[in-house]
């Protein structure tokens, strides 16, 4: 061997951050190559746009208060939608690599075991805010329009988003790692996910949903998140749907991570 | 042996699955620079023995030292020593070559520089230079292994487990990780090396240990074994049952097993050479008309008939392996 090896000396703290961040370039490049789930990134939202504001627009506008277009209200609920929809990629790419030899070797490395879960849901943070961005661009095209948003409020926007992002793919993460299949990863997403962002604010006001359902969907951690968002791009009182939606991320976050590291280790073993 | 000279220690591993005993007392010692052969069926416990010395799987008793480490206590100290190399190439599909052995020098806490640099190295030297720049995804099975072993190299470790290595090549890239594994054998770095096939222990290992039904059933090198396990076969197949008959009379004290329905029967050979043309001779001479012919190396099955005076019943033993 004629290469001299140089190893670093890290603490425990600091193997867990570089190691993240390793595998956080592996999954964001994953991203990157698997074009066929990049395309979804890309279109999914654009259509899911469209077809909303072009379908519903109509019907559902003329119940909204005076002057609030329905693509301007649709906003909020469309984001968060791809967004919670999103982290089932997150699940899927923890089911696939726990289904392969991969996991056996980064299990037989001196590494820290957060690290290969960290990778997955913080790429996966870029890849939602792909989907975002390109929402609101093609948003803006059709006529979408913000109503007095400032610069801090875009901020509050981001933040509300990105910390809701990660804790619901911290949730995905749970399912990825119990999942036996990718396509029990599927419809297990699928049935958490689908009923807590359609009974939700997300399409129409649940003013007009049945009680029980109402009071379900008036309090759920997605309306909140919604909501909050909703208030900073209309221009209209945000209330305590801010606070609101920063605790259910932060409650959920506080509860899913160490879950799914605990569940993670404790796998195969 | 000396402590200091062992890279290996295991002594008394057991491991169950509920009420499936997979190992029931193992003990190995692999010498420094040395390289062991663990020989067995499927479902023997070859691959549960390899998981456990890797830090991938609890064992339930017993006493397992890695480089002086012991593996219950102390993972972290074992992973930093060894590397592993399983059946399933564990590499990522849709990174490059190149990027695989970088990321994983650098999860061995290699700077990167060097990772870099020993990156280079290894596509080099398993011929990967020209596929470097590929994801793994387009290369072909032969090419997935050598990758896969040069990670394990990454970090130049001085123990490395190598499970199965070959198990669905093709011959030729058989030939060609043999290649690879002597070179490594003749760099000093400990070997213990999992295989179902008798050949390939055979090739490469000093000492071999044959497992079966998770206990050790023989030890010893290839010549000591190959002493227990019996001799060359020599099968032959005929064109008709009356054939048959007539060669079973003129070879009578030579045969060892008949089959009516394929019309063959087989004899014990010592001399290859000599004994073939005997017996060509000997038909040619009462006139009796030969369809063909096959020379039977000793297999892993005479071996196990041998040691163990039975069959080895494989649907039993896959079934252990799933558990």
């Amino acid at each position: 061997m004629a290469v001299e090896l140089v190893f670093q000396k890290r603490s425990k703290l600091m193997s867990a951050v570089t190691d993240s961040l390793i595998m956080i370039r592996r999954s964001t490049t994953h991203i990157i190559r698997n074009t066929d789930q990049l395309l979804g990134t890309f279109f999914q939202p654009i259509m899911f746009l469209v077809l909303f504001a072009a379908v519903f627009g109509g019907a559902i506008g003329m119940s909204l208060p005076p002057g609030v277009k329905y693509l301007d209200y649709l906003m909020a609920g469309i984001i968060i939608q791809t967004v919670a929809f999103g982290s089932t990629t997150t699940a899927i790419a923890i089911c696939n690599d726990l289904q392969k030899g991969i996991i056996d070797r980064f299990r037989s490395l001196p590494m820290s075991n957060l690290a290969v879960l960290n990778g997955h849901v913080i790429s996966d943070l870029f890849r939602n805010g792909i989907s975002t961005v390109v929402m609101l661009i093609a948003g803006f095209i059709i006529g979408f329009r913000t109503h007095g948003t400032s610069f801090f409020d875009w901020l509050a926007i981001i933040g509300i988003i990105a910390l809701f992002t990660v804790a619901f793919s911290w949730l995905a993460a749970i399912v990825g790692v119990i999942a036996k299949s990718v396509e029990a990863v599927q419809w297990l997403t699928f049935i958490i996910i689908f009923p807590l962002t359609f009974a939700s604010s997300a399409f129409v006001d649940p003013v007009t949903m049945p009680a029980g359902l109402r009071s379900f969907a008036v309090n759920q951690p997605i309306t909140q998140v919604i909501d909050a968002v909703r208030a900073l791009i209309l221009g209209t009182p945000i209330g305590n749907h801010g606070w609101m939606a920063v605790i259910w991320s932060l409650g959920i976050l506080a509860v899913a991570m160490p879950t799914a590291v605990w569940l993670f280790a404790r796998k195969s073993q | 042996m000396p402590a200091a000279d062992i890279a290996i220690k295991v002594r008394g591993l057991t491991k169950s699955y509920g009420k499936t005993e997979v190992l029931t007392g193992i003990d190995l010692d692999v010498k420094k620079g040395s390289m062991l052969a663990l020989l067995g069926p499927n479902g023997a416990g070859k691959t549960t023995t390899v998981r456990i010395l890797s830090t991938l799987l609890k064992f339930d008793d017993g006493q397992v030292t890695v480089n002086g480490y012991d593996v219950a206590k102390d993972a972290d100290k074992v992973r930093s020593v060894i590397g592993l190399t399983g059946q399933s190439a564990a590499v990522d599909e849709l990174l490059t070559g190149r990027e695989n052995l970088i990321m994983m020098g650098r999860l061995y806490r290699l700077t990167k520089e060097s990772a870099t640099a020993r990156a280079q190295e290894l596509l080099e030297e398993f011929d990967l230079v020209k596929a470097a720049g590929r994801p793994v995804k387009t290369y072909s099975g032969g090419m997935r292994r050598r990758l896969d072993l040069a990670v394990s190299l990454i970090a130049a470790p001085p123990i490395i487990f190598l499970d199965e290595p070959t198990t669905g090549l093709d011959p030729r890239s058989r030939l060609g990780m043999w290649e690879i594994i002597k070179k490594l054998m003749r760099s000093g770095t400990t070997i213990l090396l999992t295989t179902q096939y008798l050949e390939e222990a055979d090739q490469l290992a000093d000492q071999i240990v044959v497992i079966d039904g998770g206990k050790v059933i023989a030890k010893g090198t290839a010549k000591e074994l190959k002493a227990k396990v019996g001799k060359d076969r020599l099968e032959l197949v005929f064109g008709s049952g009356k054939d048959q008959k007539a060669a079973v009379k003129v070879l009578s004290k030579d045969v060892v097993e008949t089959s009516d329905k394929d019309q063959s029967l087989s004899l014990v050979i010592n001399d290859t050479n000599k004994d073939v043309r005997r017996v060509l001779d000997a038909l040619a001479d009462k006139k009796v008309d030969l369809q063909s012919m096959a020379v039977h190396k000793p297999t892993l099955d005479d071996v196990f008939l041998s040691l163990t005076g039975k069959q080895k019943q494989s649907d039993e033993t896959e079934e252990s392996e799933e558990a």
